[in-house]
């Protein structure tokens, strides 16, 4: 069954990728560091992209960890990243623990990181562009449902 | 006192009396309001512990997870007659409250770590600090006996850095900020002398905005901000002043207005401006984990340790958790009247819950923000000894966002723990991705900026925590925005039937203990007057 989701966390209709919400800031009231290291910059190709973002929870082989009920998902063998769709909602609109990356990765990162993790941690070479990321930012789609350990 | 008894209601209220009046008959909303107006209680919600009493000879809750929330939760309702139990995933108490030590060990998804620290070191990897207005922290504290010590927050002797400004070299945040107020106020002041301001202000106020300018940003008598001996007061002196022939302090020169523009410092103002932010500040003295500590030693004995909670089930007789022993692999199920779930979203979101759709949607709409904490042992405290730093945070526009020094046993001899890294975001991601070696590595490259001399050579042994990796969170702390906040808030805080959550990320207070507190208080008494009535 698939659940609708009313609300996504990003307004996706006519996306502005600098989205209000950054988690960089964390936001109203909470403890960080302060604003200097916001500066930070993330590289341009999908490998280091990979490297630099998602691996701090999926891992450096893309295979995710901990157990079952407590699990970061893998990347690598995952079969629900065969539609280009999915990954593309999931990294506009967060699911579950992962946050929305609109705030930290252009449309032209986004589009190259799915790239080399659907080409290098499985077989699904067709690249991602940015005009696959406009088309679900401008058609909204739900986010996927989730057992988000999974 | 008077001998003369006047009768109460000829007599016109104490301030007191009045507010136990307005709480008789309004409640606690209403005499928090009422404290407000009077002045009293604006800086938090907590209004003392709660008058938890008279619960149903044995009625039973069960709490999941021993974090703070938790265990308060364990605490005050076991004092309101209540058998408690609580479930914990981890093989210790305190949850986020943690404190790492020589000896101990991080397990982190995909690496261990053996903390190498000198005994009486540590590194907070979570919370700590606690601003002044966390009333609920500090009440407890003072209950439970846990002693506080004075965090040093502010410290105008510490460094900002950015790698586009004064070439990369770190300034004082002092310099920074009175260039800053120095510029900003000559160039209102320009403003105001050419008429540019003269349909906003009256001319009473721009007498005034005049005379504020010249005072605040210490302008000289042609209303610039330029090198001085007022200047250098506020500033600090090329040569401080003395004794005897050479007594008379020399100013430094004063930064450009687009230097001083290229670091940003306005930031670092409003940051230490923040509510939160603002002195005074306190920790536990010791390590955070002392407040955790300080429950487990009045609740501990209700924590069944290495519970690995799969499944939470209710009906109209009561709840029902299953659970897996993550050491032994036993398996079980463990019932009570009613649940207190603290299991942060992350993991929540994964499990087998019998809520309402709309509940799981708030849980699963909820995303954990990543931050990654570095602690680096140095020989010696060479931020006192060489640079006169004593606590305080320097700021860098590098992945580790600042470096921290170290409050406690000030002027001591041996080994202390900075702070090497505190990053959200973009940081704390690129961090998380290393190894915890590759981590150290990257801190004492980055932070080496502030102290190129001392920061390596001085380096004695590193402990990191890299939040996304904690296999019992899988994040640091809930991330709400607006939206989500309209969307899902209440329907994630509403008891339904026997179940109610709590935790930071049931709060407006995110990432802060106090929201923790907050949240289990305000749950476990929507608990007992749903329990009283049932």
């Amino acid at each position: 069954m698939v659940r609708k989701h009313k609300v996504g966390l990003v307004a996706l209709s006519g996306i502005s990728l600098l989205a209000a919400a950054t988690l960089a800031d964390p936001g109203f009231a909470q403890d960080r560091p302060g604003p200097s290291g916001s500066n930070a910059e993330v590289a341009d190709s999908g490998k280091q992209i990979f490297e630099e973002i998602c691996q701090a929870c999926h891992m450096p082989d893309a295979k995710g960890g901990g157990e079952a009920g407590a699990r970061v998902p893998a990347l690598a063998g995952n079969r629900n990243l065969a539609n280009k769709d999915y990954p593309i909602i999931i990294l506009l609109k967060g699911r579950g623990g992962m946050p929305w990356f609109t705030d930290i990765l252009t449309k032209p990162q986004i589009a190259a990181v799915i790239t080399y993790v659907r080409g290098h941690f499985n077989d699904y070479k067709d690249p991602v562009t940015v005009a696959d990321i406009d088309r679900i930012g401008s058609t909204n789609p739900p986010v996927p449902d989730c057992n988000c350990g999974h | 006192m008077t001998d003369f008894q006047s009768p109460d209601f000829l007599a016109p209220p104490t301030r007191r009396q009045l507010l136990t009046m307005i709480g008789k008959v309004g409640g606690t909303a209403a005499l928090y309001q009422a404290m407000t107006v009077l002045g009293h209680a604006a800086e938090s919600q907590f209004n003392g512990p709660p008058k938890l009493s008279g619960a149903r000879p044995g009625a039973s809750v069960l709490v999941l997870g021993s974090g703070l929330a938790g265990m308060l939760a364990a605490y005050e309702l076991t004092k309101a007659g209540y058998k408690v139990q609580i479930l914990e995933f981890q093989g210790r108490t305190g949850g986020r409250n943690y404190s790492v030590r020589g000896g101990d060990t991080i397990a982190e998804l995909g690496s261990t770590q053996t903390v190498g620290f000198a005994p009486g070191n540590y590194l907070n990897p979570g919370p700590w600090r606690i601003p002044y207005h966390h009333r609920t922290v500090l009440h407890y504290c003072k209950e439970l006996g846990v002693e506080l010590e004075h965090f040093a927050q502010l410290n105008h002797n510490a460094f900002v850095h950015h790698k586009d400004a004064y070439g990369g070299k770190p300034q004082r945040y002092r310099d920074l900020y009175v260039d800053y107020k120095g510029h900003v106020a000559e160039l209102l002041a320009k403003s105001l002398n050419a008429g540019a301001l003269d349909t906003a202000v009256t001319a009473d106020d721009k007498a005034k905005l005049l005379e504020a300018m010249k005072d605040w940003g210490v302008l000289d008598k042609s209303m610039a901000y330029t090198k001085g001996v007022k200047v250098g007061e506020q500033r600090g002196w090329d040569r401080p002043p003395g004794g005897g022939v050479n007594g008379a302090p020399i100013p430094g020169d004063v930064g450009s207005l687009s230097d001083t523009l290229s670091t940003k410092v306005w930031q670092q103002i409003g940051f230490y401006t923040e509510h939160v932010m603002q002195t005074t500040m306190f920790q536990p003295k010791g390590g955070m984990d002392h407040i955790g500590k300080a429950f487990a030693a009045k609740v501990g004995s209700l924590v069944r340790l290495n519970t690995h909670v799969t499944k939470i089930a209710q009906d109209d007789k009561g709840v029902t958790a299953s659970w897996t022993d993550t050491k032994t692999g036993a398996t079980g199920e463990t019932r009570a009247d009613w649940l207190v779930c603290t299991i942060p979203a992350t993991v929540l979101g994964q499990l087998d819950i019998q809520v309402s759709d709309k509940k799981k949607a708030a849980i699963r709409a909820l995303p954990y923000g990543n931050s990654v904490k570095i602690g680096l042992e140095m020989k010696r405290r060479f931020w006192e000894t060489d640079y006169a730093i004593y606590g305080g945070h320097s700021f860098t526009d590098q992945d580790i966002s600042l470096i921290s020094y170290p409050t406690g046993n000030w002027f001591g001899d041996g080994p202390a723990v900075i702070l090497g890294a505190y990053p959200f975001g973009i940081g704390a991601y690129k961090l998380a991705g290393m190894t915890p070696e590759k981590r150290i590595a990257a801190a004492l490259d980055q932070g080496s900026v502030f102290h190129p001399a001392e920061y390596k050579a001085e380096f004695r042994s590193g402990a990191t925590v890299a939040w996304s990796r904690m296999p019992w969170i899988l994040g640091c702390c809930a991330t709400w925005t607006e939206e989500s906040r309209e969307a899902h808030y209440q329907d994630l805080v509403s008891m339904e039937g026997r179940i109610v959550l709590a935790g930071e990320h049931c709060s407006y207070y995110g990432c802060w203990q106090e929201g923790a507190l907050l949240s289990s208080l305000d749950a476990i008494s929507r608990l007992h007057q749903r329990a009283s009535a049932a």
